[in-house]
């Protein structure tokens, strides 16, 4: 997942694409996913830490992984 | 200096917001002259925006009353700079330039030719000559030439009244009805144009008229009104769009203000789909963002040099509102009967 250089996230959950001016908010959890993503962590590292802090199933968690990332695409959010 | 396009309605002409940018330059201290076409246009009465007002003849009266009327006015006023902010009235001041300019009253403004290049009817010839996206388009003197301008550039069809005004028909029916609507307000040709789904964006720019745009700023719509004008916008940063608004001044060489109405479609093309020989209504996010674009073509008109603006504040917005501005009769009735306030 390589978020858009210049995408602008909020703590709040806040999305900005300043090059179509579209905005989203985001649900804390893919907040933060999205801001840890923005730091460089990677995908791996990022499901590992999700795994380790919410009682979610590795299953489940792939699967709504690739809803997010499907909805980010479609958001023309990322690279 | 003077300014024409005080009619901040629903459909609004662009003088209010070129003299509110203007009152935010440090580089002058101004008296700003109002110039208006009908006693209720509202940036008449915004008494801390307009010091004086004076009434213009329609531009169907020729240049000569123009003339006329601008040689009384400069009579009163000390008028250094004129920005005329409408389509339908830019004709004659460009053909009046030299006189005005005799007068004392500097303009900046394109060429006739620049002019009617980018005039709707021209602007697939256009788009050809420059190597510019534009959508196909025909011109239309009869409603009768509707099917055949259906058949060419399909449903929906796009339908524009030669300065202002455009609706999006889906039948031949609805057609019908708006060549009838358009061709009464805005007389013909109307121009069919294809229709192009997709993202609304328009570009504010400032060309010196040599091939420069010394400002670009981009803007997409975020809310429109029923007339498709921009009720709320936010200022974008998208190297495409400054790419080819600085295309299209290079191209032209363009000379004063312009706006780009672009559509991006689904696959990022960018058309334009009209191209506006002055600033826009919205033009002060110019200001806003960091380029002043009335402020810059007013030192233009004076000959005063300017540097290349390249910096804006990107997800700048603006919301448009509605306000209730109350005034008297008396200052109303001085306006209808006495064409000055």
């Amino acid at each position: 997942m390589k978020l858009k250089k210049n995408i602008a996230t909020s703590e709040s959950g806040f999305i900005f694409n300043p090059a179509t001016g579209d905005s989203f908010a985001a649900n804390p959890l893919a907040a933060d996913i999205l801001a840890r993503a923005k730091e460089g962590l990677n995908p791996a590292a990022i499901k590992a830490d999700i795994l380790a802090r919410y009682d979610v199933a590795p299953g489940q968690l792939e699967k709504d992984w690739d809803d997010l990332l499907a909805q980010l695409r479609d958001f023309n959010l990322l690279d | 200096m003077a300014v024409t396009g005080l009619n901040a309605t629903d459909s609004p002409g662009p003088g209010v917001a070129v003299i509110r940018a203007l009152r935010e330059t440090p580089d002058f201290d101004l008296r700003i002259v109002g110039l208006s076409y009908e006693a209720l246009e509202p940036g008449i009465y915004l008494r801390e925006l307009v010091d004086r007002t004076y009434q213009l003849p329609y531009p169907s009266a020729g240049t000569a009353a123009l003339l006329e009327r601008l040689r009384y006015i400069r009579e009163q006023e000390d008028v250094a700079v004129l920005i005329p902010n409408f389509d339908a009235e830019l004709y004659n001041f460009i053909k009046l330039a030299p006189q005005l300019r005799a007068l004392g009253m500097h303009t900046f403004l394109p060429t006739l030719a620049q002019l009617d290049a980018r005039d709707k009817l021209n602007l697939p010839a256009f788009g050809a000559a420059h190597g510019l996206h534009v959508p196909a388009s025909r011109p239309l003197h009869h409603a009768a030439e509707l099917a055949t301008a259906a058949e060419t550039l399909g449903w929906p069809l796009v339908l524009k009244g030669r300065y202002y005004d455009a609706a999006v028909v889906h039948s031949l029916a609805q057609a019908e009805q708006a060549f009838l609507r358009l061709s009464g307000l805005w007389g013909v040709p109307l121009i069919a144009q294809q229709f192009v789904a997709g993202q609304e964006i328009n570009i504010a720019g400032l060309g010196d008229g040599h091939g420069r745009a010394l400002s670009v700023v981009p803007m997409r719509k975020l809310t429109i009104t029923d007339k498709g004008k921009a009720w709320a916008g936010i200022t974008l940063a998208d190297e495409a769009l400054l790419a080819l608004a600085r295309r299209f001044a290079e191209a032209t060489q363009w000379r004063g203000g312009f706006e780009l109405e672009i559509m991006r479609s689904a696959s990022g093309e960018l058309f334009i789909m009209e191209i506006n020989p002055r600033f826009p209504a919205w033009i002060y996010l110019t200001a806003a963002a960091g380029q002043n674009q009335p402020a810059a073509l007013l030192r233009l008109a004076l000959g005063l040099p300017v540097t290349m603006m390249e910096e804006y504040a990107v997800g700048k917005m603006f919301v448009r509102y509605a306000w209730d501005l109350i005034t008297d009769h008396t200052q109303f009735q001085q306006v209808a009967a006495l064409g000055e306030l």
